[in-house]
């Protein structure tokens, strides 16, 4: 390793454990470090314990796993579409796990089988995930950033239709949760919900970063990975089902948090080149911070009021898109 | 090292594209010998790419069989394939910045898999494939600001590192200017002469391929229309009736190796380039037709 790898790493590193303090230590309940720190440690009252331990330390380990999820899955996509703007959101993915997720919300099974609604999810992301390739590929190919990115939009906007559809046979309370879940919220995080979201990313991840090299060759062309000893199909089946599985579990829990998948990979590539033995860990790792931040910000800029996590990350993510877009198509 | 029977040999070879009334490839039967320089030729769509793309395992026969040192080629493992055939497809695009090095490195990835480390050999045979490219100087330049014919070696460099016995090349020169695409076909023909490779190249350069290649095939709808030395396949008749236009056939004025090789040379149809003034009606003959 030289020098200047272990020094990013190293700033990862730093960031990572920066934002989590951050995420720990800020919120909307005024409370002092010491307070926090004694909260930690188990000490303090009782109110505080709880807000730290219940509240603030899960919802910091679910923006940070959600974030993982999402910056990894958007690597993985771009290397397998060939595109850089090619991200869980924008390819209507999210939209159809939120589909599956809606569905189970709105039929009143997610209390009765919980494990219910992260499958539903799943199914849904597989489907929007087999149409939208379907199209781009019968309308000119995937290679085509313009027609992928077209197929994602049109996708994504049908499934809107049809979680807005679904949200009409609501009742009042349902409907207010799942729309403000259908924006990106991170306020539902619980002890369960981490450990619900670990259990898919260890073992996801994993298989995904064992695959990195021949993600390199397919970034360069899929014939020219076949002819250096890919196994091309087996290769990309296995990746968009890991990310099909790491967007599902992440709209469980947190609903559609857009761009995350777009920025975080797109920063990396600009410092740190396009090898994807580094890209996907190191996605991993910012991602995290990079959800960490956001949500923080979406917990405490207009508080007590909270904005929804994906407002703040599209806001902050359409301008990259529109760059990358303009820097695409020249 | 030369192993014995044909590099790629096919037999009754059809490859039907989903949907297509008319086969792709029709009923080929042909085969590549080793150390041989092969050109495979012939106009746009006549399954130059197609069939490549059956030797190399990235299309599966609808009938007849595709094998490479006899035995199917869709019963090679890939990576060992990948070991013997070192392949420059047509279309890459590079969507993600990458060092030429970077590039020419994704070479080695037959003899270390997922998961190895580059070790002394790998970036022995990756120094080597650079220098046999001549593009030392261009290793640590990202893709993006070389010109056609530096790319071009770089991709061909990537092939090397591969150290395969076979090279196989779909339209290498398409995009190249004169100097380019003479010093590909040059770098080529030494790796098959010097180096003992076997280099398919599937190419429109007619004169080229008769004065580099040791055999070339012409291909016309899926079908083998004329196979054998240049001298016997480049031919007034056999090019006029393939290309349907009408062409002469001049000997290579030389100097050099290559001096008397066959060279086509199209005719004006309509009597007279705009260039030739009032050189007559007499260009204007159709050779190939009857």
């Amino acid at each position: 390793m030289t020098i200047s790898t272990a020094v990013r790493w190293l700033v990862l590193s730093l960031l990572l454990a920066m934002t989590l303090v951050a995420s720990v230590f800020v919120g909307a309940a005024d409370l002092s470090p010491g307070e926090v720190v004694s909260a930690l440690l188990g000490r303090g009252d009782e109110t505080t314990r709880t807000i730290v331990l219940n509240l603030r330390v899960p919802r910091a380990a679910l923006a940070a796993l959600v974030g993982a999820c999402l910056a990894l899955s958007g690597a993985v996509f771009q290397a397998l579409l060939r595109n850089p703007l090619a991200e869980p959101y924008i390819l209507g993915i999210s939209g159809g796990a939120a589909v599956g997720a809606v569905t189970v919300i709105v039929l009143g099974l997610g209390v009765q089988f919980p494990w219910l609604l992260p499958v539903a999810a799943f199914a849904g992301a597989i489907v929007a995930m087999g149409v939208v390739l379907r199209i781009a590929l019968g309308a000119g190919g995937a290679l085509d950033t313009r027609v992928l990115l077209l197929a994602g939009v049109v996708v994504g906007a049908f499934f809107n239709a049809i979680i807005l559809l679904l949200l009409n046979f609501a009742d009042a309370n349902t409907f207010r949760a799942a729309v403000f879940w259908m924006m990106g919220n991170l306020s539902g995080a619980t002890w369960r919900s981490v450990s619900l979201l670990a259990a898919y990313l260890v073992p996801a991840s994993l298989v995904l970063m064992a695959l990195a090299r021949p993600f390199n060759l397919i970034a360069v062309g899929e014939d020219t990975a076949l002819y250096l000893g890919t196994r091309v199909g087996t290769v990309k089946l296995v990746a968009y089902l890991m990310t099909s599985l790491l967007v599902a579990a992440s709209v469980a829990v947190s609903g559609v948090i857009g761009f995350v998948g777009l920025i975080v990979p797109h920063a990396l590539r600009l410092v740190w080149g396009s090898d994807h033995r580094m890209l996907l860990p190191a996605s991993m790792m910012a991602g995290a911070s990079f959800l960490m931040l956001t949500d923080t910000v979406a917990r405490t800029i207009a508080a007590p009021a909270e904005l929804p996590t994906g407002v703040v990350t599209a806001l902050a993510g359409v301008p990259v898109f529109v760059v990358l877009l303009m820097r695409s198509t020249k | 090292m030369t192993p014995a029977g044909p590099t790629f040999a096919t037999r009754d070879l059809e490859f039907r594209y989903p949907g297509q009334a008319r086969p792709a490839i029709d009923g080929l039967t042909m085969q590549v010998d080793p150390g041989s320089v092969f050109a495979l030729l012939g106009p746009n769509g006549s399954g130059k790419s197609t069939l490549l793309k059956l030797l190399l395992g990235a299309l599966t026969p609808t009938a007849g069989e595709a094998n490479y040192l006899n035995l199917p080629v869709n019963r090679w493992p890939r990576r060992e394939y990948a070991r013997h055939v070192g392949v420059v497809p047509q279309l890459e695009q590079i969507t993600f910045p990458l060092t030429v090095r970077q590039m020419v490195a994704m070479g080695r990835y037959p003899h270390m898999g997922a998961w190895r480390a580059e070790g002394a050999n790998d970036r022995q045979a990756i120094d080597r494939a650079l220098e046999r490219c001549e593009i030392v100087e261009l290793a640590e330049r990202p893709l993006g600001t070389l010109s056609g014919g530096e790319r071009q070696r770089a991709r061909v460099a990537r092939a090397l590192a591969q150290e395969p016995d076979t090279l196989v090349l779909d339209e290498p020169t398409a995009a190249l200017d004169i100097h380019h695409e003479m010093a590909m076909f040059e770098l080529l023909t030494q790796l098959a002469r010097d180096d003992g490779k076997t280099v398919v190249i599937a190419t429109h350069n007619l004169n080229l391929a008769a004065r580099y290649a040791t055999r070339v095939l012409l291909l016309d709808q899926g079908r083998l229309s004329a196979a054998g030395t240049p001298v016997e396949v480049v031919d007034a008749d056999i090019i006029g009736r393939v290309y349907r236009w009408p062409v002469a056939i001049v000997e290579h004025p030389g100097p050099g190796a290559d001096t008397g090789s066959p060279q086509v040379v199209p005719l004006a149809r309509a009597g007279g380039g705009a260039g030739s003034g009032g050189s007559g009606g007499s260009g204007g003959r159709p050779t190939g037709s009857q």
